[in-house]
């Protein structure tokens, strides 16, 4: 019954760890939004800095750079490598 | 020599990929903006000749994806299914974001599902060398089954190349896309049930129609209902039955066929990623906690600063311009002399048309440098790191991220600033940003405010350290602001529920900016202002000039009071004026007004100085400078602030004090007075419901505090 991975909410990524995506909730149009701009499962992430009033977080994805709030990027479940 | 349509190529590409600078090059002058059909979304077209043929490029909204999400993205999904189902020859030129080819590739593989002529332009070429990603344009081509071209727009690199693609597809040597993934039954099984009952999917062909259909799979279908035309049950009933998340799956079966290449796709080894370390290095200054805020209140400064200093010498130019024109015209019509009805026409063509003409074009300075400076900062990277700076509060105010330019566009003006907002994903969010943009401290107020602060309050203030009058600007400003996050968090809670959607902030790399591209951004958007807002004006100015002129008085009849006695011509003109406005439709509205406003400490001048200012704001300064017959008199008319400060009511008491300038200041920050802004809104939300919501509101607003301040000052012992 163990769960394969252990994962953790993309918002809990420490600033400068790399993660790979394991999987994508939250309300569908967004979890759409963000599998087009290419975080499928598989796909490495980093952690690169908050925004200078803690929100939103910045992230590595594919050679881009994507700002999400805190509470958007919880839908994100990731497992650190 | 044109046997058919003039072909098109449709330029498509991501945002920050390069695709205006690239468009900017492939065409020469003559570039034109026109609103896609049914949208205010303007698209750019112009003309260019590729070999021997001549075509018009089309350069569309940036997309992420072909599922629209926004209602720009819509009318990039709308064009190129039109294009498709039109039979007009074309092609297709995909501009890559080469050094994130990935995200590119996926809006790439959905273009080429479509089965058009096709080409792909690798673009920023130079970056991706300089972050060790040289692409393998022999690899990438294989792959995707077109012509692929390696092109730097900034350097001019592949050009020609490109050109002669374009040549080669246009006279039907082109290779078409094809659909490349490999599909999971599943999809399979859900798109043919889609594409089967969507016989009115308005595409004969099987393949385009297989493509539309997953497209309205992967689509929010608030952003493409209106591009598709689709059977939405149909597609909700296909995306249930099969078990799987279909949408899902079709994103997933793309990047896996992109990762599976991917790889073979740019040059092994690479090197240090040195675009990527230079933005990082500036992202630890630019969003420092401390030195990240002292820079952002510096480039809003910049901006303010940039704003007033360098639009008022143009816009006293323009209003030289139009003063000029206006007694040029006057003068020309007295020399014709004739019938009593000339002098009508000379006052509806001086007073109404060219005034209004004026009241139009003097606001263009501020709002073309706005966008001089928005577009610059966008182009650098930094509008971005704005965005994501002040995110923090518009979270609060339950705005989404998307809001930040809008607002900081709606302290030129809130026109132009409800158009920007059609980048926003969820209509919720995009009401919610329109109802309050009003709110915002627009340029228009700028001259309301400068008149009342420097007619009716002193210089000092006994105990207060700072000059008053720039204090009391200061505040108005920051009142605004205040109370346009505050209406959000209230109408966020109440009237729009549910929070902003969640949404992605694309933070692109550090970059000089193209100036080519800024120069046509600005010429765009100072045009869509024009056109959306300068036939209201124009038309408001002309209704006002009515209402204020008729019925007509004899000037014969004017009996002239004692001091005018000996006075000068244009004295007496002035006087006559003033009584001509006193009598005329406007005039009478304004006296019937008056018990109205007596508790905000209005009397009937300033009732009919406001029905001025729906027009336009500052129409308010020229009407009550006719009211005190000054002809063409702006906020720093010396006599004008002399005459309103020696008014007096009939009890000998003064009209205007600085309580009653603190009452009109706040009436001026909260009151609905802008007829374009009402029209933009009733285009963009749909019909004159919010519009009226919002005059409602904000009406309520501006004289409730307009009240308070004036009752409150007068318990506290102002006269």
């Amino acid at each position: 019954m163990n769960p394969p991975f252990i994962t953790l909410g993309l918002d809990a990524l420490p600033v400068g760890a790399e993660a790979v995506v394991r999987e994508i909730g939250g309300e569908p149009a967004f979890r759409l939004r963000l599998m087009e701009l290419g975080l499928v499962p598989g796909t490495r992430v980093r952690c690169v800095g908050r925004s200078p009033l803690g929100d939103p977080l910045r992230y590595a994805v594919r050679d881009a750079e994507l700002g999400l709030r805190r509470l958007d990027a919880r839908v994100v479940r990731v497992e650190r490598v | 020599m044109n046997a058919g349509p003039t072909p098109s190529v449709l330029m498509i590409g991501p945002a920050n990929a390069g695709k205006s600078t690239l468009f900017n090059r492939l065409t020469g002058a003559g570039a034109t903006t026109s609103n896609h059909a049914g949208t205010t979304v303007s698209v750019e077209r112009a003309p260019a000749r590729f070999g021997a043929t001549d075509a018009v490029v089309v350069d569309l909204p940036g997309a992420t994806s072909l599922a629209a999400a926004s209602p720009d993205e819509a009318v990039t999904l709308d064009a190129l299914a039109r294009h498709a189902r039109s039979g007009v020859p074309g092609v297709v030129v995909v501009v890559v974001d080469t050094p994130r080819l990935a995200r590119s590739l996926y809006l790439a593989v959905q273009v080429l599902e479509l089965g058009l002529p096709t080409v792909i332009a690798a673009n920023l070429v130079d970056e991706a060398r300089a972050a060790g990603r040289e692409p393998q344009i022999d690899a990438l081509s294989e792959a995707l089954g077109v012509p692929v071209v390696a092109t730097s727009a900034r350097t001019g690199e592949g050009l020609d190349a490109l050109r002669d693609a374009v040549a080669a597809a246009l006279n039907g040597r082109g290779v078409q896309g094809r659909d490349l993934v490999d599909w999971p039954d599943a999809v399979r099984d859900a798109v043919a049930a889609v594409a089967a009952v969507a016989a009115d999917i308005d595409d004969p062909d099987p393949v385009r129609r297989q493509a539309v259909a997953r497209w309205a799979i992967v689509s929010s279908a608030e952003g493409a209902a209106e591009a598709l035309a689709v059977p939405w049950p149909a597609v909700r009933a296909a995306r249930e039955a099969s078990g799987v998340d279909v949408a899902a799956a079709i994103v997933t079966a793309r990047y896996a066929w992109i990762d599976a290449r991917l790889p073979g796709l740019t040059a092994p080894g690479g090197g240090e990623d040195r675009v990527r370390a230079r933005t990082e290095a500036l992202d630890r200054v630019l969003l420092h906690p401390v030195a990240g805020t002292l820079v952002f209140f510096g480039v809003m400064w910049g901006m303010f600063w940039g704003l007033f200093a360098g639009a008022d010498p143009m816009i006293a130019a323009v209003e030289t311009l139009v003063a000029w024109t206006g007694s040029a015209a006057s003068a020309g019509f007295d020399a014709l002399g004739g019938p009593p009805w000339v002098g009508i026409v000379r006052d509806l063509v001086v007073d109404g048309i060219i005034a209004g003409v004026g009241a139009v074009i003097v606001f263009v300075p501020q709002i073309a440098l706005l966008f001089l400076w928005l577009s610059v900062l966008e182009g650098v990277g930094y509008l971005a790191r704005a965005a994501a700076l002040v995110d923090r509060l518009l979270r609060a105010a339950g705005l989404p991220g998307k809001a930040f330019v809008p607002l900081l566009s709606g302290f030129a003006c809130a026109v132009p600033a409800i158009l920007a907002t059609r980048t926003m994903p969820r209509f919720r969010d995009r009401l919610l940003t329109m109802l309050v943009l009003p709110l915002t401290t627009c340029s228009a107020r700028l001259p309301v405010y400068a008149l009342l602060t420097g007619a009716l309050f002193p210089a000092t203030w006994p105990g207060w350290p700072l000059p008053v009058r720039p204090t009391v600007m200061l505040a108005m400003y920051l009142l605004g602001t205040a109370v346009t996050l505050l209406a959000a968090v209230i109408l966020s809670r109440t009237v729009l529920p549910g929070g902003p959607a969640a949404t992605v902030l694309e933070l692109p790399p550090y970059r000089a900016p193209d100036l080519r591209a800024v120069g046509r951004s600005v010429v765009r958007r100072t045009g869509e202002f024009l056109r959306e807002a300068g036939r209201v004006i124009l038309g408001a100015t002309v209704v006002l000039w009515a209402l204020l002129s008729f019925p007509r008085i004899d000037p014969g009849q004017v009996t002239l009071p004692p001091a005018l006695d000996g006075a000068s011509a244009e004295a007496v003109d002035g006087y006559v004026a003033s009584v001509q406005l006193e009598r005329s439709l406007g005039g009478r509205i304004g006296k019937a007004m008056e018990p109205l406003t007596r508790p905000v400490g209005f009397d009937w001048k300033i009732d009919v100085a406001l029905l001025g200012a729906f027009a336009a704001r500052e129409v308010f300064v020229g009407t009550l400078g006719v009211m005190y017959g000054i002809e063409g008199a702006d906020e720093e008319t010396v006599s004008l602030r002399d005459a309103m400060r020696a008014d007096r009511r009939a009890d000998g008491s003064p009209v205007f004090t600085p309580r009653v300038g603190a009452s009109i200041l706040v009436f001026f920050a909260f009151a609905m007075q802008c007829l374009s802004t009402l029209a933009v809104l009733r285009k963009e939300s749909g019909g004159w419901r919010w519009p009226a919501f919002v005059v409602a509101y904000m009406s309520v607003l501006a004289y409730a505090s307009s009240f308070v301040v004036y009752q409150g000052l007068g318990l506290l012992g102002w006269t």
